[in-house]
């Protein structure tokens, strides 16, 4: 069996890297819950977010963390002007086709980072990166700390700026009641756009969160594309606490599923809870309605 | 229709006679052509005219190309033998996946995700169980005679894929024709309309699915025939995937000709970058370079073309 | 022919149909009115197989169907079109009613010629080749018909056939369903409108709030201070009386 120890740094490896898919959730379930578009560029917009975050370092030397407010401000630029021009012209319609645009999308930006990038892998050296934290038997690195408190800490002030702001407010309005607001005198399309901004900023932070301890190449977005679907299907597509409650349970069972299946089989784990969760419980676990 | 019966012949006769006139190289871009028209058109018939949009179409192509390698290099089994209990194998996973699916009344985005999902389940299963060696791949042995399927003139390979090929514009043509496909074509366009109609709307998404994933996996068997090898992430990457749906939705999805139009415009754009490349270094990588295009396309397509290429040429019912 | 009893369907807790019951003889038409939001759709779903019942049953011609699917439903004899017009946008009329057709048959051109005639009996002969995205809302409401009637049914259920349209186009259809009545097809059908029901229907049902609150001729139906209120409001049938 294995030893209780080990299995603890695991759940608490799982917790750390959990803590930052939550942010890349509760982008992609921010922009589900009120565009009811399902955005399939959204592991290709974090791969983009990502790379900026390592140019940021290699070309000027700005640190990851102190990238942060020009990475989330770069980002909701670039998703709110993606909505006006390509996303909101077309989200209409059989839902199927905004999900092909995205995925073509991806496909572009994917192959865009290929092209100018390169294919070679990319790391971030922050001096701190060697820096361990002991807590009881598990030696955790600094850097995933610092990240997971740090995208808990910008959830939780995203929650309160939807809750207590007036552009939040509009926004939970649209998203119950589109008509409803139109009728009041909300600009819809304006708070789509901005919506969908928000939902790349919240990329933007998690690219700056993860370049510290995780490598950057043109495919990273097919690789969280998955773990960020099943996340929100697994906590209720639109659900916040959903995003947040899913985020940890995928970080934890991608890391112990590595712990006890090996890397290869280990990955198994997300896409099977994504199957069964689609095919038994649609709703996920905080949702209100497929 | 005569006139349209009539370039079909011209068109099939210059396929049979081009790869006598030209060059292997292109010869084997002939045979890519008509073998991803062919797996296409497999995406096509759920897809396009169906409406069951998937993006992990992969997995009945992988599991053809793992059956029939596996039942030929591990159990001695002829490929030609192998090849039917493959389709076999298709069909039975696309039943499987469809009956789950839709039972769980799974529609439209979402089953496009859980197929690719599904798709991934295939790829890390081929990665670590034992029987398909896993990431290294698995090796067909050389042995170039028609009896074991595999040629040595690449012209041979070349009209098996022009035969394929044909065998599908074929079904599609009859889906056009049939109660089937009037079915199918219905259901993409309202399932509540179609349930109320007296379609069994389950069992129709079901048999398309079943037929679709065993054309799917014929081709994967052709694929391995062809190179010799399969490894996990050619036999369920998301790429092969995305190429199926790409040449459907280019040519147009749900009509006859679609997949073949789509299959030749990737391959021309893929040689046209190819060429870009060899005359503006800066642009060495092709491959991106073309998937960019084609992601472009795409985009173009669903927003300016539902009907794809074909939507060009084709007159349909009046629109106001 | 049709006996529905005391059906019951909730959604959440709000409860849309609260044991309502209905009979359908051979050859008549039956309207089935109510204020809006009063659950006539939803029992409509109901007895056609969109929603199983909470409670209650449904039986066509002696044999019970509840709970069956729509295909088995229809495969019995009675199908139902929507209030909501729902083409099959993207193809022509006469693949729209061949829709329908296949019901019966699964031969082409039977079910070509098929569609021609339901759609001359319908008035849309003219329209065969148009796309069902592009129909005008009276052109939809013909086309839910035809394709109805051309799986040959002997119950039909109408879904407010008549909503959305004007004076000319009401007479026009209540001219069809009339024929299509003489062709010894019986009909049940909802309206909002009253006007409309009273020169169709030899009985009317009321739905108020899910449950069924009157029964009879139009005439009657048209006197029952109940309905009135029910449509009007509370007090309103004395108000009227004075």
């Amino acid at each position: 069996m294995l030893d209780p120890a080990f299995l603890l740094a695991g759940v608490l490896n799982g917790l750390l890297a959990g803590g930052i898919y939550v942010l890349v959730a509760v982008g992609l379930t921010l922009i589900y819950g009120v565009l009811h578009i399902i955005n399939f560029a959204h592991g290709s917009l974090l791969m983009l977010a990502m790379y900026a975050v390592f140019w940021l370092w290699r070309l000027v030397g700005i640190d990851p963390y102190a990238a942060l407010p020009l990475v989330i401000a770069g980002s909701f630029a670039f998703g709110f002007v993606l909505y006006r021009l390509l996303i909101g012209r077309y989200n209409h319609g059989r839902d199927e086709n905004i999900l092909l645009i995205t995925l073509g999308l991806s496909i572009v930006f994917d192959n865009a980072a290929l092209l100018f990038f390169g294919g070679n892998t990319q790391t971030i050296d922050v001096p701190y990166a060697g820096t361990f934290v002991e807590l009881g038997a598990a030696f955790l690195p600094l850097p995933k700390i610092i990240s997971f408190v740090a995208s808990l800490i910008l959830c939780a002030a995203l929650a309160l700026y939807m809750a207590l702001s007036d552009t939040g407010k509009a926004i939970r309005a649209v998203a119950k009641e589109r008509q409803g607001a139109r009728l009041v005198g909300i600009d819809v399309e304006t708070v789509f756009a901005v919506s969908y901004g928000i939902g790349i900023a919240c990329l933007g932070a998690a690219a700056c969160l993860l370049m510290p301890t995780y490598y950057v190449t043109p495919s990273s977005g097919h690789a969280f594309v998955l773990v960020a679907f099943t996340i929100v299907v697994l906590g209720g597509m639109g659900s916040f606490v959903g995003a947040a409650v899913g985020g940890l349970v995928i970080g934890v069972t991608e890391s112990l599923g590595g712990l006890f299946l090996g890397e290869q089989l280990g990955q198994i784990g997300i896409s099977l809870i994504f199957i069964l969760i689609l095919l038994l419980k649609p709703t996920g676990l905080f949702g209100s309605k497929a | 229709m005569s006139r349209a019966a009539l370039l079909c012949a011209a068109g099939l006769a210059a396929a049979l006679v081009y790869p006598l006139l030209v060059p292997n190289y292109l010869v084997n871009i002939g045979m890519l052509v008509f073998f991803t028209a062919f797996i296409g058109q497999s995406w096509n018939i759920a897809g396009g005219f169906a409406g069951q949009t998937s993006f992990g179409h992969v997995v009945f192509f992988g599991t053809g190309a793992y059956t029939s390698t596996i039942l030929q290099v591990t159990y001695g089994w002829n490929p030609w033998l192998a090849w039917p209990a493959a389709t076999a194998m298709g069909g039975f996973v696309g039943w499987m996946i469809a009956v789950l699916s839709f039972r769980a009344g799974l529609r439209g985005s979402y089953f496009a995700l859980i197929t690719l999902a599904f798709a991934e389940v295939f790829r890390i299963l081929a990665n670590s169980v034992p029987f398909t060696k896993g990431g290294l791949g698995m090796l067909i042995k050389a042995d170039q005679r028609p009896i074991n399927f595999q040629f040595k003139d690449p012209i041979w390979i070349y009209y098996l894929a022009l035969l394929l090929c044909l065998v599908s514009v074929v079904i599609a043509w009859h889906l056009t024709r049939s109660r089937f496909g009037a079915r199918l074509v219905a259901i993409r366009e309202n399932e509540d309309a179609a349930r109320a109609l007296g379609i069994d709307v389950f069992a129709e998404k079901v048999k398309v699915l079943t037929l679709s994933g065993a054309m799917c996996a014929a081709g994967g068997t052709f694929y391995a025939q062809k190179y010799l090898y399969i490894d996990p992430s050619i036999a369920f990457g998301v790429d092969k995937s995305v190429e199926m749906l790409l040449v459907s939705m280019v040519g147009g999805a749900g009509t006859i000709f679609g997949p073949l139009i789509g299959s030749f415009t990737l391959m021309g754009i893929n040689e046209a970058t190819r060429w870009l490349a060899s005359v503006v270094p800066a642009l060495k990588n092709v491959q991106p370079l073309s998937l960019i295009v084609y992601g472009i396309m795409l985009i173009l397509i669903v927003a300016r073309l539902p009907n794809g290429l074909m939507g060009l040429f084709r007159r349909g019912p009046a629109r106001a | 022919m049709l006996e529905v009893r005391d059906i019951s369907k909730a959604f959440g807790g709000l409860k849309a149909v609260d044991h309502a019951s209905l009979d359908v003889k051979q050859g008549e038409i039956v309207g089935l009115i109510g204020p809006n939001g009063a659950g006539k759709t939803t029992l409509f779903a109901t007895i056609a197989g969109f929603h199983r019942p909470d409670a209650g049953t449904v039986a066509f011609d002696g044999k019970a169907i509840t709970g069956l699917a729509p295909h088995r439903i229809c495969a019995a004899g009675m199908v139902r079109t929507f209030q909501i017009t729902q083409p099959f946008a993207g193809i022509s009329v006469r693949e729209n009613i061949m829709v329908g057709a296949y019901f019966r048959t699964a031969d082409r051109h039977l079910a070509a010629r098929e569609a021609e005639t339901v759609a001359a009996m319908v008035g849309m002969d003219d329209q065969l080749d148009r796309r069902g995205a592009d129909l005008t809302v009276a052109g939809r409401k013909r086309l839910e018909l035809a394709r109805a009637l051309a799986t040959g049914p002997r119950l039909l259920l109408l879904d407010e056939v008549m909503a959305g349209l004007n004076p000319t186009e009401i007479v026009e259809i209540v001219g069809v369903i009339k024929d299509i009545r003489a062709a010894g097809v019986t009909i049940l059908l909802i309206e909002h409108v009253m006007q409309a029901v009273t020169s169709l229907a030899e009985r009317v049902y009321v739905l108020n709030q899910g449950r069924m609150i009157a029964e009879g001729t139009p005439a009657a139906i048209a006197e029952n201070p109940q309905v009135v209120e029910a449509y009007l409001g509370p007090g309103a049938a004395k108000v009227l009386r004075a």
